[in-house]
């Protein structure tokens, strides 16, 4: 039993957290996310420049080697600093549908170019009508000679207004809910037929709505089997999830220790507010959240590379431990801080809403624990 | 006990719905204050209101009020509410009016209670300092005595819609060597008095709906003065118990929870609608069963009042429960959104909306109704009122 960091995981660390102190004091994050661009493409570069972009992928294919430990550790500071750049559509999600279902011709065409931080992509994989669930699918995607032909109207695709490939999950055959049929397809943006609506998020980010009229794919484009990717749909957004796990412990983290701090000075009735036990209790409960939070998140992503089963029953485990973990801290920070907790100018709300946009991304509380309930009960069947 | 409306309320309503249905501006029905454009569409329904003799339902006939009992006004609110009007604003009808009828000279009632009534004058208030929330009593803006005037230098801050205010009532020390209590005087004093800065507060939904307000050597006649100097805290205590009463606003989340069970219609899972979801029915079932003990808990206070009682200590009960049904409404709605809780569309121009209208502002107004278990004396502080007053403890 070791829950410890190897040296080049916490040298790791160590230059993370010293790259988002550097990059990304909060007022420069305000700034960034209200300018025209909302993101920094030198930021970007400068992923690429420490190995991050390609810390979880293959020495081979011009990263770094790591795998989710590591993954974990990079996006967990970068929810200490609430990053903006579509590092986990791109370096987590996007490479590892590579890593999985490419081709040794596709891995070696998209690996190095994303460790090296010449391919920003975005993954569509929701709609307006699919909710959480990731087979409802509309887009389609026509066989027409050898070409793929796509068509549809994707949403919320986060970081798509700065993309160069939208990784996009597509009906091939079968029902608009069918387990079969499901196609990953990685769409050039800029191919003929593909119009987008951007617009910022409420935690500050960017995304766009993704509009497919019969946009010609070439089948070298398509990502794992036709047919039948919704395994490894599943597969890359658990480990999605596991990287989103990080994110938001690191943003807890932060807001925990920024309560803990204000209530040690702020003075009401003569005395520091931190001394009524009413306030010590609640911070108690935020302080256990948070470590319940670190440890679904450890659980998980140690469990990524097991049975399909145990990695989906870890990932929807920790997607309701953060979801609920993140609102009750969310809520309780700003509320701890009172009406400064409320503004625009603490960074308080900031950590708040972004750990409230977490429980969006991939299935929210009652997806997963719907999901989790099922994978338990086809267990006890089988 | 009977909690049956009499014929005579019966008719009432039917009078209060038919005038709303003909006089409601329909330009604003349904459109959340926090999305008015301009300060005549925050008045609007006031001055609808006032034409009728209708805006100062608590006030005493003597003053220009409707004379209605308790039990008419909780009609008035549920019929409002069903219609989705506007509240009105609280700064002059359920705050400073009421202060300067009871405590005010006959003077002072004829110069100010006229302009509170027909809406003319906007108030805001100040009582809260970035030192003083909680423990108001420990305010430091402070004025002094220079003949006939008060020379006013501070800051309060939290103030509500001070951006168009006229006129802002005031809590200030003038006497630094008393007990904290003792030492506190409630002045009106005029916006537009040179020493007055305004700074916006946003907040993270993205509105300005609050304020900073600074005082650099503001002059202010002593004749603004309401009640004896050093006397103002028992304004402040008598003001607080008016603005907790009305607050549990449970014909307004009756209102809101009929909205969310639409959005629930709309919303689809798995091609049904996420009201047919087991999970979510219960999760909305328990809000109502919730709201449906606030609503008596409230018809007993009103009972209570129309027997002579003033708002008692219970009112801190309707705060608490009342905004967690409030916050616990937002926070069903943004999970019914899904994904497009995330687009922030405020700044969107008219054709760039994305997404189902129900999800538009989901996420701002979630955001921004935390700071109902901020204000008006923390969820806490309520608390401690009923451990205190109640409890004995």
């Amino acid at each position: 039993m070791d829950f410890s960091f190897t040296e080049e995981q916490t040298l790791l660390r160590d230059t993370v957290r010293k790259f988002v102190q550097k990059a990304y004091a909060f007022d420069t994050r305000s700034k960034v996310i209200r300018s025209d661009a909302g993101w920094r493409k030198e930021v970007w570069k400068e992923m690429a420049d420490l190995g991050l972009m390609g810390a979880a992928i293959p020495e081979d294919n011009g990263g770094l080697g790591g795998g989710p430990v590591e993954t974990m550790i990079i996006m967990e500071e970068f929810g200490r600093a609430l990053v903006v750049e579509p590092y986990l559509q791109t370096a987590v999600i996007n490479a590892n549908a590579i890593r999985h279902g490419g081709t040794a011709q596709q891995k070696e065409q998209w690996l190095p170019a994303i460790a090296a931080g010449e391919a920003i992509c975005a993954f569509a994989y929701a709609e307006p009508q699919g909710r959480y669930n990731l087979a409802d699918l509309t887009t389609t995607a026509k066989k027409s000679g050898r070409d793929f032909v796509l068509s549809g109207h994707k949403a919320v695709v986060l970081g798509a207004p700065y993309a160069d490939y939208i990784l996009v999950t597509a009906r091939t055959s079968g029902g608009q809910r069918d387990a079969k049929g499901v196609t990953l397809l990685a769409v050039p943006k800029n191919s003929k037929g593909i119009t987008t609506r951007d617009y910022p998020t409420v935690d500050g980010l960017r995304a766009s709505e993704v509009m497919f009229e019969n946009v010609t794919v070439s089948p070298d484009f398509v990502i794992g089997e036709v047919d039948n990717a919704l395994p490894l749909v599943e597969r890359i957004t658990d480990e999605a999830i596991a990287a989103l796990s990080a994110e938001a412990i690191g943003a807890m983290k932060v807001l925990n220790d920024a309560t803990v701090e204000y209530c040690k000075t702020r003075k009401q009735f003569g005395v520091p507010i931190g001394k009524f036990q009413v306030l010590q209790h609640r911070m108690v409960d935020m302080f256990m959240n948070y470590e319940q939070s670190v440890s679904i998140t450890y659980m998980v992503t140690l469990k990524l590379n097991e049975s399909a089963h145990e990695r989906a029953k870890a990932a929807s485990a920790a997607k309701v431990q953060i979801g609920k973990a993140g609102r009750f801290i969310g809520q309780q920070a700003v509320q701890l801080h009172g009406g400064m907790g409320m503004t625009d100018e603490l960074n308080v709300g900031h950590y708040f809403k972004r750990l409230t946009m977490i429980d969006t991304q991939f299935g929210n509380v009652d997806h997963h624990l719907k999901r989790y309930a099922a994978l338990t009960d086809d267990k006890a069947a089988a | 006990m009977d909690v049956r409306f009499s014929p005579a309320e019966e008719a009432f309503r039917t009078e209060v719905r038919d005038f709303i249905e003909k006089n409601y501006p329909a330009h604003l029905r349904g459109v959340a204050r926090s999305e008015y454009d301009s300060r005549e569409d925050f008045l609007a329904w006031h001055r609808t209101l006032y034409k009728k003799g209708w805006v100062a339902q608590a006030w005493p006939v003597e003053y220009g009020g409707t004379g209605w009992t308790a039990t008419q006004r909780y009609i008035f609110n549920e019929e409002s509410a069903a219609a989705d009007c506007p509240m009105l604003l609280p700064f002059g009808l359920s705050m400073v009016g009421p202060v300067i009828y009871t405590f005010g000279t006959p003077e002072q009632k004829k110069k100010y209670l006229p302009g509170i009534l027909s809406g003319d004058v906007w108030w805001c208030q100040g009582y809260s300092e970035p030192g003083s929330g909680s423990d108001l009593a420990s305010l430091k803006t402070k004025a002094v005595r220079e003949g006939d005037h008060y020379i006013v230098n501070g800051q309060k801050t939290w103030t509500t819609l001070a951006q168009f205010a006229d006129w802002i009532f005031c809590l200030v020390r003038t006497d630094p060597n008393a007990k904290q209590q003792e030492g506190i005087s409630f002045l009106l004093i005029d916006m537009k008095t040179p020493g007055i800065t305004v700074k916006p507060i946003i907040t993270m939904d993205g509105s300005h709906e609050v304020n900073e307000v600074w005082f650099d050597n503001v002059k202010v006649p002593v004749e603004n003065r309401i009640h004896e100097e050093n006397k103002g805290w028992t304004c402040a205590k008598f003001l607080l118990s008016h603005e907790r009463a009305g607050i549990a606003g449970v014909a307004r989340s009756k209102r809101a929870i009929i909205r969310l069970r639409e959005m629930l219609a709309m919303e689809k899972i798995d091609g049904a609608p996420l009201i047919s979801d087991l999970e979510f029915q219960r999760k909305v079932a328990e809000l109502e069963i919730d709201l449906h003990a606030l609503e008596y808990t409230e018809l007993r206070t009103l009972a209570g009042e129309s027997s002579g009682k003033g708002p008692g200590l219970e009112s801190s009960i309707l705060k608490i429960k009342g905004t967690e049904i409030q916050q616990r409404i937002t926070e069903l709605a943004l999970e019914a959104s899904g994904h497009y809780a995330q687009p922030y569309q405020r700044d969107l121009g008219d054709n760039e909306h994305v997404g189902p209208d129900y999800a538009e502002l989901v996420a701002p107004h979630y955001f921004n109704m935390r700071k109902t278990s901020i204000y008006g004396g923390s969820n806490e502080i309520q608390r401690n009122i009923i451990a205190k007053m109640v409890l004995g403890l």
